[in-house]
């Protein structure tokens, strides 16, 4: 009954804060209590105290306040007779004890208790891991996931477990062990690849390294769904109903899993045990029940799903090897390869291509050439996928749309890596798929069957050919580039003027409820996920969606990029809170942000102390650096404040192809203010920024702009452009 | 004495044997009999012309009128009206008295009181419309507490400030009836206006004006008075004590606290358990002091201070008849002059403390809210100083249970989710699930024209065990703690779906929520869950009843108006009701009411038919709201995540 779940959780919520109190006094014995102390990469502090408390520990000193709100709340243990209530009192011990585990956790790095990170073990998880893995809760490619105690009480129903988690694209987080062993080892042993790519996330052999997936959690509430820390009702809330988590409690419960469940309830994570510890059915505070115990491991999973309320499509492909999300991180190295195709190795491209629906047979898998089986081991073969398509409502403008899914399609099969698309793809077949019995005309099946699920509104036929004989790719080869080219032609000619219609996304807005994006063939969807193209097909597919075409109206403005109809649509859309909308501008009437940005443009001002002079320059940064900026703070704190769907002149989030688009921020001045991006930025963009600095005026701009490795002060970075002659130098300082 | 069983108190059964033909309220109710035109309502006397004894028809076959030809209905509601006034001055009243201390403390002229609920400050600062932002604790203090007494002369003609707590559907009926209520003391002087002789003279004109009256109190006085106490005094979270009579302690000093207010009593609690005053009753011989409550004021110090209730209103006389109580201090309401009559027999110093209240043969301690300690101490001295004069002789029955009480709708809440997760989510999923199938409160009174405490019990009993959560204020509630219902282990005798809620959050089946003004916090409690979602857009909605099987006072009546003007059902047990000499008043206040409030306002005499009547509300809530019957689980996929509210 509920009250021994009560009564342990209680104690081990009191163990967890007397332990934190002993780690604290030893930290301030060892280090001093100006130590900082900090989990790497992260603007969020410990998230979890900072999320539900909004207090920022900085330094061990500043734990001693936590640990007196976290002692506050720790309740006595319920009586042995006429007990006072005690679910509210568990809640509160199981807050207590996050915040005792947060702290312990913490100090671990810096040097107080085990090392936090290993060969095996990952530790706690940075901003830029967090946003890139985040997204997918956003969009609904990871629908949730499993904080996993303990271990199964064998290695093989562990590897039964993982892959049944993979398969429905469900993360994995470990931590916690049954008798020393948590169900990370188990996998290590059987040789299951683990990492944040495969979803397998070994975090921490002790439950307190649970702390990593409430802190991950509780940072998602804030990063994408804009809620303020110290909100603590929102961050719940948010919490109960879009990330569906739950716990899954392998072995033996102590008390200090108890409180940890506790802690977990909290955020409407429920918890499901395989041993016969006492149950809470009554629904509430979860969605559904919040402890229900003595499910058998093979079952426990669907039970999990059940209990937390979650739906998970899955796609039954007849194919020999396993399918979902979790696998397309998968990675096929030397040793595991039986043969590739493409990758500069050999000739191999894919083309979808739309046809008429007499030129099409559905389901129609063909292959030209040998298969698998009379392949040798570790060699290179030619591939041509040639995917043809046919539908009542297809448009010729979605082909390079529905070509795009042929990577993370293909790349869910386990076994399979696929990297890349049409002439540049690599694709490699492992040793254990082919083992399994994989055939190159499972591709099809998986593309066949993929396509017409997830497209059914365009798409009534698919037709699959893949052909692997030499003289045949070869000569495709030059059809399909032909194909690129005309593709690209006519997308290239795509600008907002010559098109009347823009469409707004609200794919996020699960997340970040009060964001509205305005995606223009020129400015592509802050997330970089969507184009105009997708925004049109996407309507198509589903007319009532989250894309809806916006009639541009009156142009009341050219170069701002303003027009009437986009503003009716924001400003009925935002209940008035985002009148007017400048396309062109982040200086004025900006388009706002939600949480999922690839990058941020920020105005950086400029002084030159010689002669008083103030440039108006921009910098960028992208997700996927960690950083610090001239802008004095890295990526994630710069988010916290570009993000929350309000308008914030002089900054904000981009998708990273919009650095390309002559209409860059046209209105302040475009491209040419571009004076600090990270380097590794610069590279990956470098064809199209290129041809971005050639369009401004002038070809050399790009070696003007400074980055980490010669500028991280706003002095610096005028020093490194100043002898340059970057253009912000003669252009007017704005607002 | 007659064949009626007097009580099912153990307690009470043996008093009665002890005092053996002393005059209580159980021999005086068998002695008198009800005047048959005076429990009908059908006996007029506002006027000189009469009295006039209405019913029946004259010698010409016409209906009998008034001599100023006033009909039977109109003067069933006249005498309605009238009760309903005096219900809701004392409860009101009672809520004045409370602003003025408040309102003195806030300013720091009432030493001994202060702030000790400011998140329930804010609050409330936020219902009466007063900014907080940049004022201190005390400002925002003076400018509540002016808002509350401000309630009572406010001359505008708009709704009195907490009527906006309601739900907006309740808000709405109440403007289109034109019952919203616009200032405490004009909706009395109105209705006693009314009620002269030749002004208004349509029933069911008198009976909205009743209802407006009642919602005054409800939605005014009791609720301020509730809420200021609690910012003052604490909001109440569960505490343990024992309940009945076998709490007195004979070698204690025992000190009855009676009444209503909490004022005083506070004070009393504070000085009794100083070191200083146990070593001065210890001076003179005793070895303690005991406290113990009786009827609200026992439910006041009970909520926050964990005082033990000697008994309920009826015992009144029978706690002194112990001999071993020291000094009675009552304050107002329920206090019956048979006190002093029982006291001359023993020893007990009877001392009334309220200007309002003086007994003759009473001593008389005047509370001042400035002068609140000194006060407090002249009383417990003088109960003190009166250990060594007992006389009689000591009976203490040897029965007392152990009870849970402190459930204030802010605890429940919380009790619900804990600090980060608090809300009524829970309660309503149980309901919604079936596990609970629906909320009764039985409040009010005990009256010796019923067997004491009997009907409470036997509710109690039988609508737990058919999955029914009970909350309980007043003396009803006392007689379920003497019965030993308010404990945890209750939940035995719960039905399976109750019990599991039970387990989960560690609660009895039965909740106390506190003395008769806090049936406020029923309505808030029910408010809290309607908007919570899942059940319904009202309180009308709800599967939830209110019961007062063993009412004996107007305000009882004026209770059960404002409960069913909010949207609840309410039954009276016992005594029939008190205008049912009017075919028209019982048709207004059952069908009209339920027309115009959807809910009705009915008596029924035995506990039997009570329950089925109950049960067949409830079950035909749950249907309305259809959740009769198991719903399938609804998996969330991600469409359905995003029309989900963060």
């Amino acid at each position: 009954m509920s009250k021994i779940i009560a009564t342990l959780a209680i104690r081990g919520a009191h163990e967890t804060v007397n332990l934190a109190e002993q780690k604290i006094k030893e930290a301030v014995d060892a280090k001093g209590p100006n130590e900082a102390v900090a989990f790497p990469n992260t603007g969020y502090f410990l998230p979890v105290i900072y999320g539900l408390t909004g207090e920022k520990i900085e330094k061990v000193s500043d734990m001693e306040r936590v640990l007196k709100i976290a002692k506050d709340l720790l309740p006595e243990e319920p009586s042995q007779d006429l007990w006072l209530p005690y679910l509210g009192n568990t809640l509160d011990a199981g807050i207590a004890t996050l915040f005792g585990a947060e702290m312990i956790m913490a100090l671990r790095y810096i040097g107080i208790g085990e090392p936090p990170v290993n060969d095996l073990y990952l530790g706690a998880a940075d901003d830029v891991i967090m946003r890139a893995r985040g997204v997918e809760f956003v969009d609904g490619s990871a629908p949730g996931f499993a904080a996993v105690v303990g271990a199964a009480p064998t290695t093989e129903q562990a590897v039964a477990l993982a892959r049944e988690l993979q398969q429905k694209s469900l993360y994995t987080f470990m931590a916690g062990s049954t008798n020393g062993i948590c169900m990370a080892d188990q996998l290590a042993e059987a040789g299951v690849e683990l990492g944040w790519d495969t979803r397998l996330v070994p975090f921490d052999p002790h439950v307190y390294g649970q702390i990593y997936s409430i802190g991950f959690a509780t940072r998602a509430a804030m990063s994408f769904g804009g809620v303020q820390p110290g909100d603590y009702e929102r961050i719940l809330r948010y919490n109960k109903n879009r990330v569906f988590a739950f716990v899954v409690a392998l072995g033996e419960v102590d008390p200090i899993k108890y409180a940890a469940a506790a802690g977990a309830i909290n955020y409407g994570f429920p918890t499901i045990a395989d041993t016969d510890i006492p149950q809470i059915l009554p629904t509430g505070v979860c969605t559904y029940e919040h402890v229900v115990s003595n499910v058998p491991v093979e079952n426990i999973i669907q039970k999990s799903i059940e209990v937390r309320g979650l739906k998970i499509k899955i796609d039954k492909i007849p194919i020999p090897v396993a399918y979902g999300a979790a696998f397309e991180g998968e990675r096929i190295r030397k040793d595991d390869l039986f043969a590739e195709f493409g990758g500069s190795k050999s000739e191999a491209f894919e083309l979808l291509r739309m046809r008429d629906m007499d030129e099409v047979e559905d389901n129609k898998i063909e292959l030209v050439g040998i298969d698998l089986k009379d392949m040798q081991e570790k060699k290179a073969y030619p591939l041509a996928i040639l995917v043809d398509v046919a539908g009542r409502k297809m448009q010729k403008d979605f082909e390079p749309i529905l070509e795009r899914q042929i990577h993370h399609l293909i790349n869910g099969a386990e076994g399979v890596m696929h990297v890349s698309q049409r002439d540049v793809v690599w694709m490699r077949v492992g040793k254990k798929a082919v083992d399994k019995g994989f055939k190159l005309t499972d591709i099809g099946k998986i593309l066949h069957t993929k396509i017409m699920n997830e497209f059914p509104a365009i798409v009534d036929k698919v037709q699959v050919t893949l052909i692997t004989d030499n003289d045949k790719v070869h000569e495709l080869i030059e059809v399909a580039r032909k194909e690129y080219h005309e593709r690209d032609e006519r997308v290239g000619g795509l600008t907002d003027d010559n098109v009347d219609t823009f469409y707004s996304c609200t794919l996020c807005q699960s997340f970040a409820p009060t964001h509205v994006c305005i995606i223009t063939p020129q400015r592509l969807g802050l997330c970089g996920a969507y184009n105009w193209l997708d925004g049109k097909a996407s309507y198509e597919i589903n007319p009532t969606g989250p894309n809806q075409p916006i009639l541009k109206g009156e142009t009341l403005d050219a170069e701002n990029g303003e027009w009437s109809g986009i503003n009716e649509f924001l400003s009925g859309a935002s209940n008035g809170a985002v009148p007017r909308l400048y396309a062109y501008s982040m200086m004025q009437n900006p388009m706002t942000s939600c949480g999922c940005f690839e990058a941020i443009v920020a105005h950086l001002p400029l002084m030159d102390e010689e002669t008083g002079m103030i440039y108006s320059g921009f910098m960028i940064v992208n997700r996927d650096y960690a950083g610090g900026t001239p802008f004095g703070m890295g990526f994630s704190t710069m988010a916290g404040l570009v993000g929350g769907g309000m308008q914030n002149p002089g900054m904000a989030g981009i998708g990273k192809y919009f650095l390309g688009s002559p209409k860059f921020l046209s209105a302040d001045g475009g491209f040419a203010r571009v004076v600090w991006m990270p380097s590794e930025l610069k590279e990956q963009l470098r064809g199209i920024l290129e041809a971005q600095a050639e369009r401004s005026g002038d070809p050399d701009l790009l070696d003007k702009i400074a980055d980490e490795t010669n500028a991280m002060t706003m002095d610096e970075v005028l020093a490194f452009i100043k002898p340059k002659n970057h253009p912000v130098l003669s252009m007017d300082m704005l607002g | 004495m007659s064949d009626k069983i007097r009580s099912v108190d153990p307690a009470t059964i043996e008093m009665l044997e002890k005092v053996g033909d002393m005059s209580t309220m159980f021999s005086r109710a068998e002695e008198m009999k009800p005047c048959t035109f005076g429990s009908e309502g059908s006996c007029c006397r506002v006027c000189g012309m009469g009295p006039c004894r209405l019913g029946g028809k004259s010698k010409e076959g016409r209906e009998k009128t008034g001599v100023c030809g006033a009909t039977i209905h109109t003067v069933a509601a006249r005498n309605l009206a009238r009760a309903v006034a005096a219900g809701a001055s004392a409860h009101s009243d009672h809520g004045r008295s409370v602003a003025m201390t408040f309102l003195a403390a806030a300013k720091g002229e009432a030493p001994g009181y202060g702030i000790k609920d400011e998140a329930k400050l804010m609050t409330v600062a936020g219902y009466f419309g007063v900014q907080t932002e940049g004022k201190t604790v005390q400002e925002i203090a003076v400018a509540v507490g002016e808002a509350a007494l401000g309630q009572y002369g406010k001359q505008e003609g708009t709704p009195m400030a907490y009527v906006h707590r309601a739900t907006e559907k309740r808000q709405q009926i109440w403007e289109d009836l034109e019952v919203y209520p616009r200032g405490f003391d004009r909706e009395v002087v109105q209705l006693m206006h009314q009620t002269h002789a030749g002004v208004d003279q349509d029933a069911e004109h008198i009976l909205m004006s009743s209802v407006r009256c009642a919602m005054a109190d409800g939605w005014g006085g009791s609720m301020m008075a509730t809420d200021l106490q609690d910012i003052m005094f604490g909001t109440p979270k569960p505490l343990r004590s024992e309940a009945n009579l076998g709490i007195l302690k004979q070698k204690d000093v025992n000190i009855i606290l009676h009444g209503h207010e909490p004022l005083l009593s506070e004070k009393i609690v504070d000085i009794a358990t100083d070191p200083e005053m146990i070593e001065y009753a210890k001076s003179k011989g005793a070895e303690g002091i005991t406290l113990g409550g009786i009827c609200c004021t026992g439910n006041e110090v009970l909520m926050r201070r964990g005082v033990g209730p000697a008994g309920n209103v009826l015992q009144q006389e029978l706690a002194i008849a112990t001999g071993v109580v020291d000094a009675m201090i009552v304050d107002v309401q329920c206090v019956f002059q048979g006190i002093v009559e029982a006291s001359k027999k023993y020893h007990t110093k009877v001392i009334t403390t309220n200007e309002r209240a003086k007994i003759t043969g009473a001593e008389h301690i005047q509370f001042e809210e400035h002068n609140a300690i000194e006060t407090a101490k002249t009383i417990v001295k003088a109960a003190i100083d009166n250990f060594a004069n007992r006389k009689g002789e000591v009976f203490i029955p040897d029965h007392k249970k152990p009870m849970i009480a402190g459930y204030s709708h802010e605890y429940i809440k919380y009790m619900l989710g804990g600090k980060f997760r608090a809300s009524f989510r829970p309660l309503n999923d149980a309901i919604i699930s079936g596990r609970i199938q629906g909320a009764v409160a039985i409040v009010g009174c005990n009256n010796p024209r019923t067997t004491h405490d009997d009907s409470h019990r036997f509710l109690v009993e039988e609508l737990i065990k058919r999955d029914i959560l009970v909350v309980m204020t007043g003396c009803a509630a006392q007689g379920a703690a003497k019965a030993g219902y308010m404990t945890p282990e209750t939940m035995e005798m719960a039905g399976p779906g109750l019990k599991e809620i039970c387990e989960t959050i560690g609660i009895a089946p039965v909740l106390h929520l506190g003395s008769c003004v806090d049936n406020s916090r029923v309505l808030t409690v029910l408010t809290e869950v309607v908007r919570e979602g899942g059940l319904g857009e009202d309180i009308s909605d709800l599967p939830a009843v209110g019961i007062a099987p063993e009412w004996y006072s107007e305000k009882a009546l004026t209770i059960a108006l404002y409960c069913v003007a909010s949207g609840a059902d309410v039954i009276f047990g016992g005594v029939q009701a008190p205008y049912r000499g009017s075919s028209e008043m019982m048709r207004l206040t059952t069908e009209g009411f339920k027309e115009k409030f959807g809910a009705t306002f009915e008596f029924l005499p035995t506990k039997e038919e009570i329950l089925e009547a109950t049960l067949n509300k409830i079950q035909a809530k749950r249907k309305a709201l259809g959740i009769d019957t198991q719903k399938e689980r609804v998996l969330f996929d991600m469409d359905m995540r995003r029309e989900l509210n963060v």
